[in-house]
C-alpha cells in the first residue's frame, strides 16, 4: 500500500493506454498487471461520436491520470489541463511540455511556468521532467509533491540512461513522490528504478507493443514489486573481492599447518 | 457567422457554446471546450456567447501515455 495524490493504492505501476493492438488487449493488460492508475489524453475527435474510449475507461474503473502530451507551451498545457479536469472530473494532471521534437525532451521553463499556474488553480500536478536536479527543485518550490523524471526518451526503451542523476534526485528529495516515467523497455529497467527507491514506474510502449501485452504488463508489475521489496529490505553494497558465503569453519580435507 | 473549430473555418448559426456543440453532434459529457485558448467549464456553455472569428477547440478522451 502506498499513497499518491491523497489516494491509497496497492500497485506502483502506472500504465499508459496508447498503442495497444485492441481495446481488449488494453483491458486485459490492466487486469493482469493489477495497475490501478492509467494515463489518458485529450484530442480533437477524428470521426464518429468519440465516446468509445470514454465508455471503456468508465467500464474498467481505474484512477485516471490525464496528460497534456504534445503541448508546446505553458499556455497550451494549462488549457489542456483545465479541459481534462472538466471531462475526467479529476484535479490530477500529468504535465507534459515538449521542448525538443527528436527526443521529446520536456521544456523545463514551460514546465515550471505551467506547474506554478496549475498548482494555484488547485491541481495535483505530476510533472514529466528530466533528471535535472535544479529543475526538480523548482518544481517542488512551485508546490509539486510528485515528480516524474524520465529514464530515457519516450518510447525509446533504452532504460535508465543516467542512473547516477536519478539516485541524486532520490537522495536530495526524500519527501517527494518520485515516479520514473518514459524510456522503460524491460522489466529489469523497472526493477532497477524501484531498487533505487523510486515510488513508482510509469510506462506504456514496452507493454503495448509486446507480443503478449497482458503477460508483459504482469511481468512489469512483478518486477516493480520485486524492486520495491528489495529496496525496503536493504540492498547489499558491492565489494571488490570474494567473501565466502559458506562457513570456513569445519572445511573438509583441511590440514592445519604446524 | 464565421468561426474556427478545431483549426478549421466554418459557418454557424449557433449563438452560444451550448448551441454550437449540439449542432456539431456532441452530446453527453465526454468532451471539453475551449474558446480563444481559455477552457470553458461545461456549466457555462449555455451562457457563453459565440463571436465572429472565435477560435473553438473541442477535445475528447483519447488513449495516451
Amino acid at each position: 500500500m502506498w499513497q499518491l495524490g491523497g489516494k491509497i493504492f496497492n500497485s506502483r505501476l502506472i500504465l499508459g493506454t496508447s498503442r495497444y493492438r485492441s481495446p481488449h488487449q488494453l483491458r486485459r493488460a490492466i487486469a493482469q498487471s493489477g495497475a490501478e492508475i492509467v494515463t489518458v489524453s485529450l484530442r480533437r475527435q477524428a470521426s464518429g461520436d468519440g465516446s468509445g474510449f470514454w465508455g471503456l475507461l468508465r467500464e474498467i474503473n481505474v484512477t485516471i491520470l490525464p496528460n497534456t502530451a504534445n503541448c508546446r507551451s505553458a499556455k497550451e498545457a494549462v488549457m489542456t489541463a483545465q479541459m481534462a479536469r472538466d471531462v475526467f472530473k479529476t484535479n490530477w494532471i500529468k504535465l507534459e511540455t515538449v521542448g525538443d521534437e527528436l527526443t521529446l525532451q520536456p521544456d523545463p521553463f514551460a514546465l515550471v511556468e505551467a506547474a506554478q499556474i496549475l498548482i494555484k488553480d488547485g491541481f495535483e500536478v505530476f510533472p514529466y521532467t528530466t533528471e535535472d536536479l535544479v529543475v526538480a527543485e523548482r518544481l517542488l518550490a512551485a508546490g509539486c509533491k510528485i515528480l516524474m523524471p524520465w529514464a530515457s526518451p519516450i518510447g525509446s526503451g533504452q532504460g535508465i540512461v543516467n542512473p547516477a542523476a536519478l539516485k541524486t534526485l532520490r537522495a536530495r528529495m526524500p519527501e517527494a513522490t518520485l515516479i520514473v516515467d518514459a524510456g522503460i523497455g524491460l522489466p529489469s529497467h523497472a526493477a532497477h528504478a524501484m531498487e533505487m527507491g523510486y515510488d513508482g514506474v510509469m510506462l506504456n510502449t514496452a507493454v503495448a507493443l509486446a507480443d503478449d501485452a497482458p503477460k508483459m504488463a504482469e511481468a512489469f508489475a512483478r518486477a516493480i514489486e520485486a524492486g520495491r521489496l528489495g529496496y525496503e529490505a536493504g540492498l547489499m553494497l558491492p565489494r571488490q573481492f570474494a567473501e565466502a558465503s559458506t562457513p570456513t569453519l569445519g572445511t573438509p580435507f583441511h590440514k592445519e599447518s604446524a | 457567422m464565421k468561426i474556427i473549430v478545431n483549426g478549421k473555418e466554418m459557418q454557424t448559426n449557433a449563438r452560444t457554446l451550448a448551441e454550437l456543440v449540439q449542432s456539431l453532434g456532441y452530446a453527453g459529457d465526454y468532451f471539453a471546450v475551449a474558446q480563444n485558448m481559455t477552457a470553458v467549464p461545461r456549466l457555462h456553455y449555455a451562457e457563453t456567447p459565440l463571436h465572429e472569428n472565435d477560435d473553438i477547440e473541442i477535445l475528447t478522451p483519447m488513449q495516451g501515455g
